[in-house]
């Protein structure tokens, strides 16, 4: 097996974009802010974009609200000369910012007080998945604005929870070839002047695409659709070659992903999902975190053996005449505790095991489960060290 | 199952404000729902709690349909069968003559069904997806997917057994509806999705149909299942996640514990071996007495996980406090240390019908 070597990733100031992704519950997120707080004080200038963390984890990072502006993060050690920005995306605001960019202030006025839209960037699942890599896209253009004086050398993206971790790599096809669909052609063509007469350019089939969407939306949703989609027709464009300047941006030599895994059967299938999906699309794959491995403190004691002396132990308190009190009562416990905890442990193993079998150009590190949860800097920082093997 | 907190006793019935529906063959704590919704942080078992739910509602000869909306095939994963489809499947025989189908719930097939079943447009069906409309709103329309997926469940749940049959007498195709749903910090916006859509169509097909869906939701033939696990996040999120239930009215169902660890240690040694009390020398001899080698390594590692371990069952017992305090009926389903497999499920089934879910 490879050995996944983090510091000298986060080192390595080719290394701009760190991408971390896999199935929700894994510590994905914990996993980016830990990734973040070491490449910061190993002299790195970072900032990491969570989705959404959990409200400790947040609060730990100085997010207490979601306002889509990265802010430093307090009590970290300076001495490298790196620093730490947060922040949590705001997936309105930035879809907000996305059309007041690129259309003119009437038309961006139209686009916002349209149900149809507002509906769209506030409440429907899909729209995270585009904003976070319109996110990724910006704070990338933001943090070389001044080339010679980088506000960030390091971008760290925890991904959505998606549906799957897929998802997030699909987001910016989708929309591309939803632009450059007939689909939207035929839905933006009535609300132009001349829709008619554009309409002919299609077969008579528009008609009947038009006639069933009425009847099936109703004219009035149709109508909201339509203005909505016909106001952002300017701004298509600009939405579409970000799109995919972004997904160039993800297949770039400086961006790299990180799989994060749990040793469960559901989530290492998943992250074997997406390392097949990232080496099919030719995308850089650092390596695979197994996170929360169970680990046992007397190692050289095996369950079976834990198990038998515990047995042994009760045959001789049932036989002595110590008068029913169990004399060994704690040591058959530890004995007995042990033997379950060294069963998880070593199902742990032979899962990261399987993955590694099955994979094994992927360099793999593993972090051990921690008995507490996680939401201060000391615990982002025992995760690094983990990350790092140290 | 070990022993059990005190603090995570079942709530009695009457608490839940639910009568028990007449003629019913057992007493459950959800009588007269219909459709069972399971959510939970990701991680905590979400799909196998489901699965080992409908097996439960199936027992004593009714037929309940399982059905994924994720496309992840999550449940034929679990039982060990062919990938679901997205057209109905036996996928389990349950105790007594009951019967388990499997759905994975697709948009674009519901979509079609649906044009066809609401519209009969028969030319036009071909032509929406040739101009990519199917797609459109499948795949990129933000919020219709869901839409398209809460509906065929409510259509599932709607359907009857005899198709011509009409009137509240009529026997429902199924006895009950379990949907393996988004995880919690998706799925209230996916279940309000069409108290959404609702305020986009304000009239017509579209509106009509979301309001039916949004009914069916927050009536008590509806209950919002939580999963967890005795840790820190898995419990915020079902805290926040009933609070946002409760913010759009949806019904909130029980809590699902799943994956609680035996206790070994008594107490008093879990409290002795936080405070580091436990005499190595004791355990050192003890050990050597029955051929264990009792190196510094060995009995300092046992006593560092006693220590460890006393730590995380104070978290827990923290966490269960937390729970117990939601006041909702609370159920427990213990950690199957080789993970679960079609019998690990057939097991959960059955606690999960002692313990009054079904």
């Amino acid at each position: 097996m490879s050995v996944l070597d983090i510091d000298a990733l986060l080192e390595d100031p080719q290394t701009r974009i760190i991408v971390c992704c896999g199935a929700g519950g894994v510590g994905k997120t914990t996993t980016a802010a830990a990734l973040g707080l070491r490449a910061a004080e190993s002299g790195r200038r970072v900032v990491v974009l969570t989705i959404d963390p959990a409200r400790r984890l947040a609060q730990s990072l100085g997010l207490t609200t979601l306002d889509n502006t990265p802010r430093p993060v307090a009590d970290i050690n300076h001495t490298d000369g790196g620093s730490l920005d947060a922040m949590m995306l705001d997936m309105k605001r930035t879809f907000d910012e996305v059309v007041e960019a690129h259309a003119t202030a009437e038309k961006a006025e139209q686009i916002l007080a349209n149900p149809f839209y507002q509906a769209v960037s506030s409440s429907f699942a899909g729209t995270q998945e585009y904003m976070a890599m319109e996110k990724l896209g910006q704070l990338r253009v933001e943090a070389d604005l001044d080339p010679e004086n980088p506000r960030w050398d390091l971008i760290v993206v925890d991904t959505p929870p998606s549906r799957s971790a897929l998802d997030f790599l699909d987001a910016p096809k989708r929309l591309g070839s939803f632009l450059d669909g007939r689909f939207i052609r035929i839905l933006a063509a009535p609300a132009k002047a001349g829709g008619r007469a554009y309409a002919k350019v299609f077969s008579a089939g528009v008609n009947v695409v038009t006639k069933t969407l009425t009847k099936v939306l109703g004219g009035q949703m149709l109508g909201d659709v339509q203005t909505f989609v016909a106001a952002l027709d300017t701004m298509f464009g600009g939405f579409r070659k970000r799109a995919d300047h972004t997904y160039a941006l993800l297949s770039d030599r400086t961006t790299t992903f990180i799989v994060v895994a749990a040793p469960e059967r559901d989530a290492l299938r998943e992250a074997a999902f997406f390392v097949d999906r990232l080496d099919e699309e030719e995308m850089p794959l650092a390596g695979l975190v197994v996170n929360r491995m169970y680990r046992v403190s007397a190692p050289g004691l095996s369950a079976a053996r834990a198990l038998g002396a515990a047995e042994e132990l009760g045959d001789e308190d049932s036989t002595s005449s110590t008068g029913g009190w169990e004399r060994t009562a704690i040591t058959q416990g530890l004995l007995r505790m042990h033997a379950v905890q060294a069963e998880i442990a070593a199902r742990h193993e032979s899962l990261a095991r399987r993955f590694v079998a099955g994979h094994p150009d992927i360099p793999v590190v593993e972090v051990p489960a921690a008995s507490g949860d996680i939401h201060d800097l000391v615990g982002l920082r025992a995760v690094g060290d983990a990350l790092a093997g140290k | 199952m070990g022993s059990q907190l005190p603090s995570l006793r079942r709530r009695p019935l009457s608490l839940l404000g639910m009568a028990p529906e007449a003629g019913s063959v057992r007493d459950t704590d959800w009588d007269g729902v219909r459709l069972h919704i399971v959510t939970g942080k990701g991680g905590t078992g979400k799909t196998t709690v489901a699965a080992a739910l409908a097996l439960a509602l199936a027992a004593e000869g009714r037929r309940v349909l399982l059905a994924e909306v994720e496309g992840r095939q999550g449940i034929s994963q679990t039982f060990d069968v062919t990938p679901l489809a997205a057209t109905e499947a036996r996928i389990a025989h349950a105790a007594h003559g009951g019967e388990v189908f499997g759905l994975s719930v697709d948009a674009k097939a519901a979509l079609l069904e649906y044009l066809q079943m609401y519209y009969k447009l028969g030319r036009a069906g071909g032509m929406l997806e040739r101009f990519g409309a199917i797609d459109f709103a499948t795949t990129i329309a933000p919020g219709v997917r869901d839409v398209l997926l809460t509906g065929k469940v409510y259509e599932a749940v709607r359907r009857r057994r005899d198709h011509r049959a009409k009137g509240p007498g009529a026997a429902p195709a199924y006895d009950a509806v379990v949907v393996d749903a988004p995880p919690t910090g998706r799925v209230v916006r996916f279940l309000n999705v069409n108290h959404e859509v609702a305020d986009l169509a304000r009239v017509g097909p579209i509106r009509s149909q979301a309001d039916s869906i949004t009914a069916l939701l927050r009536s008590p033939q509806t209950a919002i299942h939580l999963v967890t696990l005795l840790e820190e996040m898995p419990v915020q999120e079902t805290v926040d996640t009933i609070a946002e239930l409760r913010a759009v009215g949806m019904p909130i169902g029980g809590i699902v514990v799943n994956q609680v660890r035996e206790e070994i240690l008594s107490l008093d040694v879990l409290e002795a071996a936080s405070r580091d009390a436990i005499s190595r020398q004791d355990v050192a001899a003890d050990l050597t007495r029955v051929h264990v080698r009792a190196t510094d390594a060995v009995v300092n590692g046992l006593l560092t996980e006693a220590r460890d371990h006393a730590e995380r069952v104070t978290l827990e017992r923290d966490e269960a406090d937390v729970i117990e305090r939601l006041g909702r009926p609370t159920y427990r389903l213990p950690s199957f240390s080789e993970g679960v497999d079609a019998n690990g499920i057939r097991e959960m089934a059955e606690m999960l019908m002692a313990q009054g879910m079904a």
